[in-house]
């Protein structure tokens, strides 16, 4: 109790200098929380958002339809008709919907441009993406509405041709005509044509320039694939389940014959996102908290330094080795852990404010959107980072104890005592 | 009885010149001596008060400390040697300047593992002894330079040492401090017959030692008994 009282009191001995130390522990830990949280932000934001309006949590396809795209790799009737019956039956299914994908070309009067056309149930595509609340111009398909209507990114209006720019607003040429050209199940070039019914606008304008939607009633019969079906996705309401390996080995028992994938397989590159947060977590904090050590380490050197005579007399007295040792390397942890609570509570204060309100980003938002980002990142970090980031700060406190502890331990105590 | 006893007791400085700072001293302090080793600056008075302290090593020769050879002994064993059997009073005072009086004179006596209760009486008989007793909350910054050795002194004979070493204990002392720390360790010599071993320039410390062991070039000139 002695040793941590003297410990303890030893770090206040020098206010000033201790607070710098304290207070550079504090900025840098919240500094490094808050910017992996901001980190963390657009990164998940950017994973929910592709899987909520892109991906889903689960695709289901016929074999190698993926890699190859061809139009006549589709799931047939039958299956997709059971498929869809047992998905949407299953509790766990938040949304469930059929589509046919096919690579084509979008044409208008000024431009023809590759895109990939999906034909939609509408109603199911609306409970599966929320596509309606990102139309910025029109209307949304209607099941039993005009035929022929097509949804078209805002980007991709743009490059048709099919915009006009009045003052600072954009108006989108709703009803105008764009033929898709694309190959059926023979081989055939098909070109059909349709009128812009609805513009688009999602978080990301890649995605935006080359996507089209149009109901599966009026592409199916052009391409030529009847009542078959090109990809199933699904959405769970608990996330995880996508990543339940007993449910997905179920399900694929079950359709032997068909790929049955979720959204890391999909999208390797969000899942190495994912995955690898927490060694960018390490190796991020690392090089703060290595900054941080010499700082540390720095400033105990002085303070062994000032107090060689009264190490000496310690020493002297009777203090044993092991005794000076844990009272420096105490006194050297005191100093960081005291920054540290103070840094990850400030961190978390303004993790969770920014999670609530966001930080406007619109400033760069032509750039960010891009990549899939959205213009208001909510700043957001799992606790267990919190966690692993106080065993970082307890680890590095240690570290930097152990060069003044053993710088202490050499002095001769017969000349220490005598130090000036 | 003997409390230290040296034999042919050598300690050598090597350089390019080497340094012979105690040179072939045997010495013996009896039991409840109250004694002065006094000579010119590199005389080998602190060098050899050291090793008799086992804070340094003889190069040769051997001490003798309640009849244990302490030049036989471990860096470690030296420690704890120290812990049981000597208490220090240092020319500057050093005490922690993060503790109380109180806490100051009590801390040899935890390194030793002492009841609380033992402690607490000890602590109140030795700051009573050296007249501060109502200091004892006090930090060192918030007392005087005799008030900071007279707690020194209460600390060096809390864990009831076999005897105490005082290094120029009055250097930084004016004369009516030192004329009351010099009562306090003399009343404190007889009364628990501790055994007190200075070195000192000080004429006022020579004056009231009942024994003076002149040192010169290392070699024992003159030893006095009063």
């Amino acid at each position: 109790m002695q040793l941590i009282r003297i410990a303890w009191r030893n770090i206040w001995r020098s206010r000033v200098r201790s607070l710098v130390v304290i207070l550079a522990v504090a900025l840098g830990l919240w500094a490094g929380v808050f910017m992996l949280a901001f980190s963390w932000g657009i990164n998940s934001q950017r994973m929910q958002n592709i899987i909520e309006t892109k991906i889903s949590h689960v695709q289901v396809h016929a074999p190698e339809f993926r890699d190859e795209k061809e139009v006549g790799k589709f799931i047939s009737e039958t299956q997709s008709q059971q498929l869809l019956g047992d998905l949407s039956a299953d509790e766990r299914v938040k949304a469930v919907a059929s589509r046919l994908v096919l690579t084509g070309m979008a044409q208008s009067p000024r431009a023809g441009l590759g895109v990939q056309i999906n034909a939609i149930a509408p109603e199911a595509e609306a409970a599966l993406t929320q596509l309606p609340e990102r139309l910025i111009a029109g209307k949304y398909l209607e099941k039993d509405g005009r035929a022929m209507r097509i949804l078209i990114g805002a980007k991709l209006m743009e490059k048709l041709g099919l915009t006009k720019e009045e003052g600072d607003s954009t108006i989108y040429g709703i009803r105008k005509s764009v033929v898709l050209k694309f190959q059926d199940t023979q081989g055939q070039t098909q070109g059909v044509k349709f009128k812009v019914q609805g513009v688009f606008k999602s978080q990301d304008s890649r995605f935006d320039a080359s996507n089209v939607y149009v109901r599966m009633d009026d592409l199916a019969q052009y391409a030529g694939v009847g009542e078959g079906r090109h990809q199933i996705a699904l959405l769970f309401n608990d996330p995880q389940t996508a990543e339940d390996s007993t449910y997905l080995q179920a399900l694929r028992a079950e359709h032997a014959d068909l790929e049955i994938e979720n959204w890391k397989e999909i999208a390797p590159d969000l899942k190495l996102v994912d995955e690898s947060f927490s060694v960018t977590v390490t190796i991020f904090m690392s090089v703060i908290l290595l900054a941080l050590l010499f700082g540390i380490v720095n400033t105990m050197m002085m303070a062994i330094l000032e107090r060689t005579r009264e190490l000496g007399m310690l020493m002297a007295v009777g203090m044993n080795r092991a005794r000076v040792f844990g009272m420096i390397m105490l006194e050297t942890f005191f100093l960081t852990m005291v920054g540290a609570p103070i840094g990850l509570l400030a961190a978390y204060g303004s993790v969770s404010y920014f999670g609530n309100v966001g930080i406007d980003i619109s400033a760069f938002a032509e750039g960010t959107a891009q990549f899939g980002v959205s213009s208001v990142v909510y700043t957001s970090l799992e606790s267990g980072y919190y966690l692993q980031i106080t065993l970082m700060v307890a680890v590095t406190a240690l570290i930097a104890a152990i060069f003044p502890a053993r710088r202490a331990l050499r002095l001769n105590p017969a000349e220490a005592v005598r130090a000036i | 009885m003997k409390v230290i006893e040296t034999k042919n007791l050598n300690k050598v400085y090597s350089g390019v010149v080497d340094v012979h700072a105690v040179n072939n001293v045997d010495l013996v302090i009896e039991a409840g001596e109250f004694t002065a080793v006094v000579g010119p600056s590199g005389s080998g008075k602190t060098t050899l008060l050291n090793m008799v302290g086992g804070l340094d090593r003889a190069t040769s020769g051997k001490i003798y400390v309640g009849g244990e050879d302490i030049t036989q002994l471990s860096n470690n064993q030296l420690i704890d040697f120290r812990l049981r059997n000597i208490g220090f009073v240092f020319q500057s005072y050093n005490l922690i300047p993060v503790l109380t009086a109180r806490e100051n004179v009590e801390f040899v006596m935890l390194l030793q593992k002492r009841s609380k209760a033992e402690r607490a009486a000890r602590v109140k008989e030795l700051m009573a002894a050296v007249g501060l007793e109502e200091r004892m909350k006090n930090r060192p910054g918030q007392l005087s330079g005799g008030q900071q050795q007279r707690v020194a002194v209460a600390r060096a004979l809390a864990s009831k040492p076999r005897f105490v070493l005082a290094d120029e204990p009055t250097a930084n002392l004016d004369s009516v401090s030192t004329a009351t720390l010099l009562d306090i360790m003399a009343e404190l010599n007889q009364k628990e017959n501790t055994t007190f071993l200075f070195s000192t320039h000080d004429q006022r410390v020579i004056d009231r030692a009942r024994r003076v062991i002149t040192l010169e070039d290392g070699k024992i000139v003159s030893d006095e008994r009063r």
